[in-house]
């Protein structure tokens, strides 16, 4: 069904028939192959050589040992960017996923006009990521934008809420809460999947809708949670392009913008830090990785596999 | 705004127990017919409706505003937040199309060979590459589809700076090779699953049958496997479309004369090369922009729908 468990089910495959089509296989996984040694699996380990070198293109690289890494956790600024990152995803991203499940959860109580509704709330995922939409916010959350706009309207005297420090990096969060188009989608599929006579059973026991929600919808729905979240959280923390043109490439104000992916482009393609840039990146794949073990683990705990 | 009746052949209730299918055609089956046609009063029906309009169009405000700002004269733009323009002016869209080093057509021009590439690619490498998971056998196969799987998790900015090296080594950088070459060989590993996923819902007695006749591999994946994978082939340009038409990252890096700007990168130019108070002719362009993607979105919904809860891809 996901990718998640597909991992999970070739963890357990044994091994299969040694004899068979290699020939063939060579050939049509040629591309594949090229593609996983030079554009993915060589740029993974030279990154890592690069993290413990100085290297500014111009140059070859030169050994320092550690010396990125102390750099790094010493750099205000990097742990400035962790910080605004993990805000960024840890808020965001519930309340993505909190109004995908509602939502949800309204348009499968037999209602007309599902695929237009459907469709209404879906637009804003397909075009969240797009460069017009984060000029869109960047003036949508002006000082003299539509939001104060509104806001005048009632009488109340709005800020530049994009350049304020208190404010940017809230603005961007209701960007991405706004895309909660697609995980709606998933838990609409996931909602279809629970038979309607455990609603029925519950209810004739007398069961509220609330507790409804939360013994049979949460439970039933935790797989798919699981996965609409793993997702998100690892999507959410390479998010780039609204930050870098709502603050036009600084991460400003005050580096309140200055998320992970955009401190290390800056490092790496501003000021050609490339050696510390590749440090920032092998910590990323930590950070991306380690979430997802985490997720992984903790989903022992609460999700709940019917099957 | 399909009000159509419950289908005959929908299933009832009772009928549907736990269904065993992937979640990507219970989805894409969605539409049409609620569920349960267990109604509350039909006040409070109305009241859901209601709600709901006015949640989407809160929602889709921001958009419509851009829309209509983008036939305002700049003075009014910030003056009155109503939707409704009270003359079509189109001064914003030549102005915008003409504001920056090159016109507006020639970014475009570039979007389209980038994303050409690019979805051509993606169809043949990735098509490819799940053919061989799907239907081959071969020594490590259950290695080398985890590895495949472990490849969609990886977030480009790790292996972003020695790509850079690399294609500025092989004097790359502003082409648009490093946009499209990588696609050629099936970095896209979403793709490839979700391919592996549709071939392998496809009956296995066909290519069978035609190994009996004499088929061999080439000819079962040309004549038989890829004939019967449009809809997984249509989910896949599709998706790659979107994904390069609204890809920034990458093309940042790569793409720095502005002769081989694509959209993106072009319209993020108009941020310093206009004042605050000419926002008009970006909203133009940034509309000119969107008008793809929404194009897709009106005419690919079925694949969309598939896509996403294949992959949980956006």
């Amino acid at each position: 069904m996901s990718v998640i468990q597909e991992v999970a089910k070739t963890r357990g495959a044994s091994r299969e028939t040694r004899k068979g089509d290699g020939k063939a296989a060579a050939i049509f996984l040629a591309p594949w192959f090229i593609g996983l040694g030079l554009i993915t699996a060589f740029p993974l380990l030279a990154s890592l050589y690069l993290s413990f070198t100085d290297y500014s293109l111009l140059e070859a690289p030169n050994w320092i040992g550690l010396e990125n890494y102390t750099e790094m956790f010493a750099d205000p600024r990097w742990t400035k960017s962790l910080a605004v990152t993990f805000q960024y995803v840890f808020i965001s991203v519930p309340l993505q996923l909190a109004a995908a499940l509602g939502l949800a959860m309204v348009l499968d109580r037999g209602l007309r006009g599902l695929a237009f509704y459907r469709s209404v709330y879906y637009l804003p995922s397909l075009l969240g990521s797009s460069v017009a939409i984060a000029l869109l916010w960047r003036q949508v959350f002006g000082a003299d934008g539509l939001v104060n706009q509104v806001l005048a309207y009632f009488g109340i005297e709005g800020v530049g809420w994009v350049s304020h420090p208190d404010y940017a990096l809230g603005t961007l969060m209701i960007l991405n809460v706004w895309t909660f188009g697609a995980p709606m989608i998933i838990f609409l599929a996931g909602l279809r999947q629970i038979p309607t006579m455990y609603y029925e059973a519950a209810s004739i026991d007398g069961a509220s809708k609330l507790r409804q929600f939360f013994n049979i919808t949460i439970p039933l729905l935790s797989p798919i949670i699981f996965f609409n979240l793993v997702l998100q959280l690892i999507g959410a923390f390479q998010t780039f392009t609204q930050a870098y043109i709502v603050s036009n490439g600084t991460g400003g104000p005050i580096d309140s913008t200055l998320f992970y992916t955009l401190y290390l482009y800056n490092e790496g393609f501003g000021s050609y830090n490339m050696g510390y840039a590749s440090a920032m990146a092998w910590f990323l794949l930590l950070i991306v990785a380690g979430l997802t073990a985490v997720n992984f683990f903790a989903s022992k705990f609460w999700v709940f596999y019917d099957d | 705004m399909t009000d159509t009746p419950v289908r005959p052949d929908a299933p009832t209730d009772r009928q549907r127990v736990r269904e065993q299918r992937p979640l990507s055609e219970l989805a894409a089956e969605i539409p049409d017919t609620p569920r349960k046609r267990k109604v509350g009063p039909r006040a409070r029906r109305i009241l859901k409706h209601v709600l709901l309009i006015g949640f989407g169009l809160v929602m889709l405000y921001p958009l419509l505003w851009m829309l209509s700002s983008s036939f305002k004269p700049n003075e009014i733009i910030f003056r009155e937040p109503g939707l409704i323009p009270t003359e079509l002016d189109l001064t914003n869209y030549s102005q915008g199309w003409f504001a920056l080093l090159h016109p507006f057509h020639h970014y475009l021009l570039n979007s389209a060979i980038v994303v050409l590439g690019s979805v051509l690619g993606n169809l043949i490498s990735c098509s490819m590459a799940a053919y061989a998971f799907a239907r081959l056998k071969f020594r490590g196969r259950p290695l080398w589809f985890a590895i495949m799987l472990m490849t969609i998790m990886l977030p480009i900015h790790v292996i972003i700076v020695p790509q850079y090296i690399l294609f500025s080594s092989l004097e790359w950088i502003n082409t648009f090779l490093p946009l499209i070459v990588p696609k050629l060989l099936a970095t896209d590993a979403f793709f490839i699953f979700l391919m592996v996923q549709f071939f392998r819902g496809l009956p296995k007695e066909l290519d069978e049958a035609a190994r009996l006749d004499g088929c061999g591999h080439g000819r079962i994946f040309l004549r038989i496997m890829l004939p019967l994978s449009l809809p997984a082939l249509a989910t896949t340009a599709i998706f790659t479309f979107i994904w390069t038409w609204n890809d920034f990252f990458s093309q940042l890096i790569f793409l720095t004369d502005p002769e081989m700007y694509t959209v993106p990168i072009a319209l993020r130019t108009f941020i310093d090369s206009t004042s605050a108070s000419s926002w008009g002719p970006l909203f133009a362009m940034s509309i000119v922009s969107l008008v793809p993607i929404f194009f897709i979105f009106l005419f690919g919904q079925k694949y969309l729908v598939k896509g996403i809860a294949t992959t949980g891809i956006k």
